[in-house]
């Protein structure tokens, strides 16, 4: 029976109000919760189970803070909660987040990593596939819908041309994109048994970061637009994307 | 230092998005070599034309008929120089430079929009942030495509043709063609997308028609998305959608939402069409309409048609 982990990362709420002051940020006013995709690498996860059995374990890399969306996973269904962490490692680059991650997935004895597509806050979409490469396994990223084989599982994906159906053999990491799936809510029961819940805290080696933020910034202010009252000026608007922007 | 890139192909072509990645590389400074993975040489001449390279690797392999992450990234290793390796923003590219990066043991940074004195800036948080970066050794960039200036063609870098093997890590079953083959949002210089307030998913084939006049995709709101069966999730455009950076957006019914901004506001311009005057897409806008789309799509049309054919 498969011994299933899911990635998850507690990142601000989509809604927040993102505030850049002195080139860093400020985030003691936001709201933090369990990034989007990583609702339907859980969803995924717990379907996996309900299907063939196992386990599931929501692994996260963070500081205590962290601990509440572990807590989340378990109000929906996850067994485990193992939060990875050591001092020191508030500014880890995607090297030392991923060369961490793959030695507790590795140390947990999966073999079927979900996580999803990319995190709310970086839109990078590195770990998955990295954290594939550096335990030697297949993946596949963007997936829309899993079901759930013996030996591995079926994905579908986009391609070039539409879609693809794709095979993967275990063990492998599958990144999950929105799809037709509506993740569950909690329940009493889950939010009773998530209380209680004790999250497992493990280290890792990690190098040392060799990208380096220097600086955040706010969005370039785009020069005000101009508005017209009514659909007698759609004209003036089509001669101004001729003439003024030039994109038509 | 040296910088290569691995270029994408489209029917065999190379895509141009190459020619803007030459330009990211010149920023960064050092020599730059094209690697192409493909099934044949027939991109190479195009990529040695582009002014600034060096030299054109064409790596040939069954495995890049169709994409899988771990045999690419294990053929693609196998040939490539050292250096910063420098990709395309996309999809298939994004997760590509990934295992490449973890397999070389170097870090990655993605969606790279401006690359200033070898600082790398990056739009997080939804584009609502932009985080700048150094890099204190080689490392995997991706850059956004449609951000960086194409360089001149007139070069004339040496070409080379190796063949590489590997063993494929997901097998691909079968292929599902799109059900209409419509031009896809992540592709597309020129995006109209609509939204709830367009009361219905057939109400889209408006959008469809004006689409075909500019060469346009259609996108859609996650709420048009989510409410229409024929309205599908490839269509849509935001933070759990599709994040597009095209040259015009016109945005119709769509109140706004910074979910929605997330995967749009880079677009260089944007249009709204919007009953509402207080809809918060006229405040991204470049040029707003306040009027519904019943009154303003058919004069829409009819002014495009008149001016492009
Ligand atoms: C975690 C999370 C992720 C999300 N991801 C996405 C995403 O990826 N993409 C996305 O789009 N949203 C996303 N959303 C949803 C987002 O918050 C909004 O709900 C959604 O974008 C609203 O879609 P809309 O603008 O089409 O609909 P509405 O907000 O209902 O707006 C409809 C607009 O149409 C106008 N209208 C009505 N009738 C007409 C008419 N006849 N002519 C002209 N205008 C008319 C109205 O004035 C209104 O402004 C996400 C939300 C969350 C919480």
């Amino acid at each position: 029976m498969p011994n299933i982990v899911v990635l998850v990362k507690r990142v601000p709420d989509t809604n927040a109000k993102i505030t850049v002051s002195g080139g860093s940020l400020d985030l003691a006013a936001v709201k933090f919760v369990t990034s989007p995709f990583d609702e339907y690498a859980i969803e995924t996860a717990l379907r996996h189970k309900e299907a063939n059995g196992g386990t599931v374990t929501a692994l996260t890399l963070g500081n205590d803070a962290c601990d509440k969306v572990l807590k989340d996973a378990k109000a929906l269904g996850v067994d485990n909660l193992v939060r990875l962490w050591s001092e020191g490692w508030e500014n880890l680059d995607s090297n030392g987040v991923q060369s961490a991650l793959a030695s507790a997935i590795s140390d947990l004895g999966s073999e079927v990593v979900y996580c999803g597509k990319a995190a709310a806050d970086s839109n990078a979409g590195s770990t998955g596939p990295g954290v594939a490469e550096r335990l030697g396994w297949a993946s596949v990223s963007n997936a829309s819908t899993v079901s759930f084989e013996e030996a591995g599982v079926e994905a579908m994906i986009p391609s070039s041309s539409g879609q693809a159906r794709v095979g993967l053999n275990f063990p492998c990491v599958v990144s999950l994109d929105k799809g037709e799936m509506e993740p569950r809510r909690p329940n009493v029961r889950g939010i009773m048994m998530a209380k209680r819940a004790v999250v497992e805290v493990i280290s890792a080696d990690a190098p040392t970061p060799t990208v380096n933020v220097i600086r955040y910034s706010p969005p370039a202010e785009k020069p005000p637009g101009k508005t017209y009252e009514g659909a007698g000026n759609v004209s003036s608007v089509v001669q101004a994307l001729r003439n003024e922007a030039g994109v038509i | 230092m040296s910088n290569v890139i691995i270029a994408e192909t489209k029917n065999g072509q190379l895509h141009p998005s190459t020619a803007e990645l030459v330009t990211a590389a010149n920023s960064l400074g050092g020599g730059i070599t094209i690697v192409i993975p493909a099934t044949s040489d027939s991109a190479s001449a195009t990529a040695s034309s582009i002014m600034g390279v060096d030299k054109v690797i064409t790596v040939i392999a069954d495995c890049f008929s169709s994409y899988d992450a771990s045999s690419w990234a294990a053929a693609i290793d196998a040939v490539a120089p050292a250096g910063n390796l420098i990709l395309t923003a996309s999809n298939d590219s994004k997760d590509l430079g990934a295992r490449i990066a973890a397999r070389r043991g170097m870090p990655i940074v993605q969606n790279v929009i401006s690359i200033n004195n070898g600082e790398l800036t990056s739009p997080v948080y939804s584009g609502k942030a932009l985080v700048t970066v150094s890099l204190n050794g080689n490392a995997v960039v991706t850059i956004r495509a449609n951000t960086f200036a194409a360089a001149d063609e007139g070069g004339s870098a040496v070409s080379s043709v190796v063949n590489q093997s590997a063993d494929v890590g997901c097998a691909v079953r079968e292929m599902i063609a799109k059900a209409n083959a419509r031009l896809d949002v992540s592709e597309a210089n020129i995006i109209i997308s609509g939204g709830r307030g367009m009361g219905g998913p057939e109400n889209f084939a408006q959008l469809e028609s004006i689409a075909d006049v500019l060469g346009a995709a259609v996108g859609a709101s996650r709420a048009a998305v989510d409410a229409w069966d024929g309205i599908g999730h490839g269509m849509q455009v935001g933070q759990t959608g599709k994040t597009v950076n095209p040259n015009l957006y016109i945005a119709v019914g769509i109140s706004g939402a910074i979910q929605h901004l997330a995967g749009m506001r880079s677009s260089k311009y944007i249009v709204a069409i919007n009953k509402d005057a207080e809809a918060p897409i006229f405040q991204h806008a470049d040029y707003g309409i306040v009027a519904t789309w019943e009154e303003v799509l058919p004069s829409l049309k009819a002014e495009l048609e008149s001016l492009l054919n």
